[in-house]
């Protein structure tokens, strides 16, 4: 619609309108019922709200303090420096083990979580106390942080990336065995029937009527959480399990704000490069052209 | 019936065409495979995989669940439960202020998301510049993991909940206002011009015309960051920005193994609560859309 007609139409409404709501009453009537729930909704999310203020001790004075102390800081970080080459050298060293950590637990995850996604599947897995525990068993490992993981892993191998790599692998063992039965549950059942009728046996029904449906999916959902876990690897330094967190956890606690910065600003290159190589093999793993 | 006699020639040239089809595809596969194999191990040199150790180790794992599963004096945890969640109390309180924590932060960060998400719409955004500084912004404030914030944050606003709070809010913001926008983008247009066309301004545009479209997405994405949050608070405490992390850390540092097995149970009981809670209320958000 042009803007004139809007203007137009608007002017004309402008003038109908008292008319409109003398002809109309019961258009323009307030719903009290659905008022009063909509403001006590709201009330209650508010009041929530409030008590966790006070809850957390949370007081203006400080917050705005703190904001104070926040713009100190950007000022500081400005303009990102590493001070030295040697010291760039060694965050971008540390860059590439965190890319490697995130590929290789996502990758490892994958291959862990496939059996499983299988298993937890209600297609594939009738007994249902069955698929109860591996849904179960799959929760409980996903509702524990990398971060948890990590700190476990490393007691058992030591410090170092390797800990990292066993726990991006651990904790994203529980997100694909629930994302891969769930695409194994949304699969469709012709191809496997087909299968069936042809005189397929149960597994070569999973490789030849289900497998391809979902490997295409399961690789998608691989790439996107090679991305995601670019980030978590990010953090898991903060440990001791290797990667660039160790070195921004140091920086930030010494208040080399420059470093902090250089090193923020590594992490989202990274970040937005694997992004952009993911989505491509993303869109030419699942067959759509990018938009 | 007629049989059909194929032709030979015929036959054979498409025998070939398609030995040279799957030939491609299978060269593909196999190049597909061999880059694959050379980032895993590349990545496998860098991060510092040792195949031998993480066996040698193994066991260390399964003895430290086994040592989770022990008291102080040796007796299973499940002997004395009183003595095994001896700090009940403290880490129900604990508890408590991280879900306030996320739920805080979610509120914030889902406030300041819808407030976002308008300019960050293609069809609702009043210029390119604007829609291009918002969504960078967005793309900022989710990309920086979360507790990289809570540690610089932790020392601009000191130790306790506040940080942690500003953190996941920040991280919410960026995570919501995304996906709020999208959800924006898909809306249908005619209310709007119906609201504009009646002298509506651009708030009562959002009020009327797209509000009501996207309310129930928008409450469900909210719930399901919630839930997602809750989580990330259990961390923050690790960095000292409040919640029940502080504890969980000290408690793995020091070797005491029955309260770090009785914090993380209480951790996965809670993220069980509200992953089902949120479920349910998701899923009677979303039916109730479906029924109108």
């Amino acid at each position: 619609m042009t803007a004139t007609t809007l203007r137009t139409l608007s002017a004309i409404a402008a003038q109908e309108a008292p008319r409109l709501r003398a002809a109309y009453p019961d258009v323009f009537r307030v719903d009290l019922k659905r008022r009063a729930l909509t403001i006590g909704g709201i009330g209650l999310l508010v009041g929530l709200f409030a008590l966790g203020l006070t809850m957390l001790e949370t007081s203006w004075t400080r917050v705005f303090l703190g904001l104070g102390e926040l713009g100190k800081f950007v000022v500081y970080m400005i303009p990102p420096d590493p001070g030295s080459w040697s010291k760039a050298l060694v965050y971008l060293g540390a860059l590439a083990e965190t890319v490697a950590i995130a590929i290789l637990g996502t990758v490892l995850a994958a291959i862990l979580a496939l059996p499983f996604g299988f298993l937890a599947a209600r297609n594939v897995v009738p007994s249902w106390i069955l698929r109860f525990l591996m849904r179960r068993s799959l929760d409980t490992i996903r509702s524990v942080d990398a971060l948890i993981w990590a700190l476990i892993w490393v007691n058992v191998v030591g410090l170092g990336p390797f800990a990292g790599v066993l726990a991006i692998m651990t904790s994203d063992f529980g997100t694909f065995g629930k994302l891969f039965s769930e695409a194994v549950e949304a699969a469709d059942a012709k191809a496997s029937e087909g299968i069936k009728s042809t005189g397929g046996s149960d597994l070569h029904q999973v490789r030849f009527g289900l497998l391809p449906q979902v490997l295409p999916l399961f690789a998608s959902q691989v790439l996107y959480y090679i991305e995601s876990n670019t980030r978590s690897a990010t953090i898991i330094g903060i440990v001791g399990a290797g990667g660039i967190g160790l070195h921004l956890y140091e920086q930030i606690r010494t208040l080399e704000y420059q470093h902090v910065s250089f090193i923020i600003i590594l992490v989202l290159a990274a970040v937005s490069l694997i992004d952009w190589v993911s989505s491509r093999l993303r869109f030419s793993v699942i067959g759509i052209r990018q938009t | 019936m007629s049989t059909v006699t194929p032709n030979p020639e015929r036959l054979d040239a498409l025998k070939a065409a398609y030995a040279s089809a799957s030939a491609a595809r299978r060269n593909r596969t196999l190049l597909g495979i061999a880059i694959f194999l050379a980032v895993m191990v590349g990545s496998a040199i860098v991060a510092e995989v040792n195949i031998g150790k993480l066996v040698a180790k193994f066991g260390n794992f399964t003895s430290y669940f086994e040592r989770l599963a022990h008291l102080d004096s040796g007796a299973l945890v499940t002997t004395d439960i009183g003595e095994w969640f001896w700090g009940l109390n403290h880490w129900l309180k604990l508890l408590a202020e991280t879900l306030m924590i996320a739920y805080v932060g979610t509120i914030v960060g889902a406030v300041l998301g819808f407030l976002l998400c308008f300019p960050a719409a293609r069809n609702l955004t009043r210029s390119a510049w604007e829609m291009a500084i918002v969504r960078r912004f967005l793309e900022f404030c989710r990309t920086v993991p979360e507790i990289v914030f809570a540690l610089i944050f932790v020392v601009a606003f000191g130790l306790g909940p506040l940080p942690g709070v500003l953190a996941i809010a920040i991280h919410t913001t960026g995570a919501l206002g995304k996906l709020f926008s999208e959800v924006v983008e898909n809306i249908d247009m005619k209310p709007v011009d119906g609201i504009l066309a009646s002298g509506g301004n651009r708030v009562q545009v959002i009020r009327f015309a797209v509000v009501p479209q996207v309310l129930s997405n928008f409450l469900s994405y909210a719930l399901l960051r919630f839930e997602i949050n809750v989580r990330g608070a259990a961390i923050m405490g690790f960095v000292g920005a409040g919640g029940i992390g502080q504890d969980l850390l000290e408690s793995v540092r020091k070797f005491y193994y029955s309260d770090v097995s009785a914090i993380l149970l209480l951790i996965i009981a809670t993220v069980f609560v509200i992953d089902m809670v949120t479920e349910r209320a998701r899923h009677a958000l979303i039916g109730r859309e479906a029924h109108r």
